[in-house]
């Protein structure tokens, strides 16, 4: 078997249990958007185009007639802002790719693939199996359960019901774990839980993502000591 | 709706315009470290990204929205701290927070 193909197979094995949540995440979506009034086709195109699932809840939280194209486009930005930091701290785990690939693999980087992506660079580079592995079949299941959800319309009910409200925080937590180096992720965490907070309280929209994720950072480089590295 | 098909043309052009925004903010990041040398503070800066961004966002979740969140959070936590598979600590966390609130927390 070539490295590869078993590289595609470890990642998809990691990814699997994601779809587990991810695709009835999907469905909801699909259905808050028939509600709008789009078509199971408008559902596809907005679920594989943008592809960025709290963005897409946002944007049709907005949705309304006349649209208000450029305050939504203005939103979708600020809320997709940690995109760059996930990019950016991505990259460096992917030398053994080719450099012509990021670009195209960049685009699939979510919330859940770029998590799942970070803890494997804990314990080796990203090879390019993995990486398809991992964050290709999230794409597809993502758009076409929400335009499967689309279809169904509003069959689905309250998701706080089943607890699946919950499941995206739940796999963020599995993941953050797995940073734990000490007391210094201690630091990093509560730096940016408490920006998140105040951040979330004092400033409308989506700024707080960004407020916790660069107080965070801020922590670790003040706390960051010269000689280790 | 008319049809499965059916296409809003101002809808489309307004899918397009954030999903090219969405894409922006992915390649920014690629483009920004483009040679730049990972070592030192900016390596320190790199490597508290993910704890730092899945912090903050899950934080309104977790900590402002009901204490039936904040324990399932941290039974959650407890269970990935002992390396239980991706799988068992998310559900732990599903079903820990539908428990928690059907129990009034």
């Amino acid at each position: 078997m070539s490295s590869f193909k078993s590289e595609f197979r470890v990642g998809f094995a990691d990814m699997l249990p994601m779809l587990v949540a991810y695709a009835p995440i999907a469905m909801l979506w699909g259905t808050l958007a028939a509600g709008k009034g789009f078509s199971p086709l408008e559902a596809m195109a907005m679920s594989a185009f943008v592809y960025a699932g709290a963005s897409q809840f946002v944007a049709i939280e907005m949705w309304r007639d006349p649209l208000p194209i450029a305050l939504m486009v203005v939103t979708i930005f600020v809320v997709n802002l940690r995109h760059i930091l996930y990019s950016a701290s991505i990259v460096r785990h992917m030398d053994r790719i080719p450099s012509k690939l990021h670009p195209f693999l960049i685009y699939v980087l979510t919330d859940e693939a770029w998590a799942l992506l970070e803890r494997r660079a804990l314990a080796k580079p990203l090879s390019l199996g993995y990486f398809i592995g991992v964050a290709v079949p999230l794409w597809p299941t993502w758009f076409l359960c929400s335009t499967l959800g689309a279809f169904l319309g509003k069959a689905l009910g309250d998701p706080a019901v089943i607890g699946l409200d919950f499941a995206f925080a739940a796999i963020f937590i599995s993941i953050l774990v797995g940073f734990w180096k000490g007391p210094r992720t201690g630091a990093v965490i509560a730096a940016s839980a408490i920006a998140a907070i105040l951040g979330k309280l004092y400033v409308p929209g989506a700024w707080f993502i960004m407020l916790g994720g660069v107080t965070g950072v801020a922590a670790a480089v003040l706390l960051h000591v010269e000689s280790e590295t | 709706m008319s049809s499965i098909f059916a296409m809003h043309w101002q809808w489309l052009l307004a899918i397009v315009l954030m999903g090219l925004a969405t894409y922006t903010t992915r390649i920014s990041g690629l483009l920004l470290m483009r040679g730049v040398e990972v070592k030192g503070r900016m390596k320190a800066a790199l490597d508290a990204v993910p704890p730092s961004v899945l912090t903050a966002v899950i934080t309104p979740t977790v900590f402002m929205t009901g204490h039936a969140e904040t324990l399932a959070a941290l039974l959650t936590a407890a269970v990935a701290f002992f390396r239980a598979p991706l799988l068992v600590t998310i559900l732990t966390g599903v079903v820990g927070v539908v428990a928690l609130r059907s129990l009034g927390v």
